[in-house]
């Protein structure tokens, strides 16, 4: 079973992230990138897949500029096979991914598709699903637990009431929640092992796809700066503040 | 922080990797390893499960072959940043280790090195004594021949990763007539007649520093490092790396505090404002900040110098005197900027400040630094007259 795991490359998490002075979006000079923690998640659950013998091959595809290929040698190093990056210098919005990583299942074929259920950057959580309608595959999204049973996949999925569990038939689409696992760190061996495996550059204009932005970003703001509490003498008190101030009862 | 142009796409990654295995397998364990003295042995274990040990060993030993300073300069760093300074990974990887490697047999690398390069065999190296410290050739301990075997007496002092070493290079003296007459000697701790004692010091308190005994310690011939009477040229072949991996230590340790301490003015408030505000905290730090770029560009410089095998002796000494000393000056001065809370141990700074004295005084101490540098001007006391 080969098994395809899309990775997006990020502003790092730890980074104090600044919004542009002229609110068109975020400050991406001289900031740290790394792996959206989501698709490390996803990469380490391909992986895991392998050792256990369930899988036969873990590609990794990433898309966006040539810097990606950071992104892709980190999941190498974790145990990716080999890579594929779909160069583009535009803005990629997670229509376009999903059209993009339709294209490149549809040459590789691949039986499992795993990605994080969603990028740390834009918050979409939107690929994953259109990916999975665009295949007509079945879909597993904020996965905590992925089963074999015979030629069908059980995936555990974080709802908001509690753990569902659905089965679904292959080749299926899965998006990885938090708990799914704890992604290793590569050992030396491996991030030199890493620099010897394939990695294929396709430009993304030669995937025959429509990538053209459908959304516009109208501004970026900061969070608004929380504000002091402040106490209250009686119960009255507190219910006339949430009526009349704060207006949420 | 000024950019650093020295490292690659692979060291980021290498970075990235070994930060996440620090804050995971060092961090949680650190308070409790100050308070007991020593890191758990098992530490250099999981270190050498993600191969971060004995990097340059080749391949047929368990190593990676990679020889690059870099990668050692990256591993200490972030064990500093995020871990503790008194994790001693790079002691055993690259400063002991390399006397095997360099002198020793193919029966002696085959022997001990892989133990090594696992963590499962770690490594001391004991040169100094109560009598001898810089002043080598003071040395007392002596290792007679006793035909099938060595017969070693004598005692060691200062031996860092002393409790948890397994495999020690002792050196003593060998030709009682010859105040050079050394050589270098792979003792197993658990030899009979070996013996150790853990010392209370004023910092590094993760770090197991001891005083080893050696009450007639028969040692195989066949653990003689080399050459009987050639350990102290042995000893001086290696110290430009140890000098300058001490001034990427002191680096890192200063790079820490300082930005602990930058966090600090930003947040502490006095007279209503954050303390960073004041001019003071401004000045200070803008001065320490210019240092600490200044050095670490021009250790970056050295640390290539050394993987291309140019690196002198001086310019390594000069390394480690500048860096050790601003290593102080950063901790004094982020105590002071810390006030109060930069007394108390719970406050990082505390226990760095604690940390950073040793600096100055192991590996070569500032003086002896300067002495190297300036008999390299023909300044030498010995020959000019």
């Amino acid at each position: 079973m080969k098994v395809l795991v899309a990775v997006k490359r990020v502003v790092d998490y730890n980074v104090k992230i600044r919004v542009k002075s002229d609110k068109s979006g975020v400050d991406l000079n001289n900031v740290k990138f790394s792996m959206n923690p989501f698709d490390e998640i996803a990469v380490e659950e391909a992986v895991r897949l392998k050792e256990q013998g369930q899988a036969s091959e873990v590609v990794v595809v990433s898309l966006g500029s040539a810097s990606c290929q950071e992104t892709l040698r980190t999941a190498l190093a974790m145990g990716a096979d080999r890579a594929i990056l779909v160069q583009s210098d535009a803005e990629l919005q997670p229509l376009a991914v999903a059209k993009l990583l339709h294209a490149v299942a549809e040459r590789e074929q691949p039986q499992l598709i795993i990605l994080g259920k969603q990028a740390i950057d834009d918050d979409c959580n939107q690929t994953g699903q259109m990916l999975a309608q665009l295949g007509n595959w079945s879909q597993g999204t904020f996965a905590s637990k992925l089963a074999f049973d015979g030629d069908s996949l059980q995936v555990t999925r974080e709802v908001d009431g509690g753990l569902e569990t659905v089965q679904l038939g292959l080749p299926a689409v899965v998006t990885s929640d938090l708990r799914l696992n704890e992604p290793r760190y590569a050992s030396l061996p491996n991030i030199m092992k890493a620099k010897k495996k394939p990695l294929e550059v396709v430009e993304a204009h030669n995937l025959g796809v429509d990538i053209a932005p459908r959304l516009s970003t109208l501004k970026v703001e900061e969070p608004p700066v929380r504000q002091g509490g402040i106490k209250v003498g009686s119960v009255a008190e507190l219910m006339a503040k949430l009526q009349n101030d704060a207006k949420v009862i | 922080m000024q950019n650093r142009l020295i490292f690659d796409q692979d060291h980021e990654l290498f970075r990235d990797q070994v930060r996440k295995f620090v804050q995971k397998e060092v961090a949680p364990h650190v308070e409790h390893w100050r308070k007991q003295g020593r890191v758990d042995r098992e530490i250099f274990r999981k270190a050498g499960d993600q191969g971060l040990l004995l990097m340059w060993a080749d391949e047929r030993y368990g190593g990676s072959g990679l020889t690059d300073l870099r990668y050692e300069q990256i591993l200490y760093e972030e064990v500093i940043r995020y871990g503790d300074i008194g994790v001693f990974f790079t002691l055993h990887s690259r400063i002991v280790a390399p006397y095997l490697q360099r002198f020793g047999t193919d029966a002696q690398r085959e022997q001990y090195l892989p133990g090594c390069v696992r963590g499962e065999t770690i490594l001391a190296v004991a040169m100094t004594e109560p009598d001898a410290g810089s002043d080598l050739a003071g040395m007392r301990a002596r290792a007679e021949d006793r035909g099938d075997h060595w017969l070693l007496n004598g005692s060691k002092l200062y031996i860092s990763n002393g409790l948890n070493a397994d495999l020690v290079v002792v050196a003593a003296r060998t030709q009682p007539e010859n105040k050079y007459g050394i050589g270098l000697f792979l003792v197993e701790a658990d030899w009979p007649g070996v013996s150790r004692t853990p010392l209370e010091k004023m910092g590094l308190d993760a770090q197991d520093t001891v005083i080893l005994f050696f009450d007639n310690v028969r040692i195989p011939k066949a653990n003689i490092l080399g050459d009987a009477t050639k350990g102290f040229a042995y000893l001086a072949e290696g110290l430009a790396e140890e000098r300058l991996l001490g001034a990427c230590q002191s680096l890192a340790h200063a790079q820490v505090a300082f930005d602990l301490t930058l966090e600090y003015v930003m947040s502490r408030k006095a007279f209503g404002k954050p303390i960073g505000t004041f001019q003071n905290s401004r000045f200070k730090l803008a001065d320490l900040r210019s240092q600490l770029d200044c050095q670490q560009t021009w250790v970056d410089q050295l640390v290539l110098q050394m993987n291309a095998g140019t690196l002198s002796a001086e310019a390594a000494a000069a390394a480690k005197l500048l860096t050790s000393e601003l290593e102080g000056r950063v901790m004094d001065e982020c105590v002071q900027l810390h006030g109060s809370a930069g007394y108390m141990d719970e406050y990082r700074i505390s226990r760095m400040y604690r940390d950073a004295r040793i600096s100055r005084i192991f590996a070569g101490t500032s003086e002896i630094m300067k002495e190297i540098i300036g008999r390299s001007l023909g300044l030498d006391d010995r020959k000019l007259k």
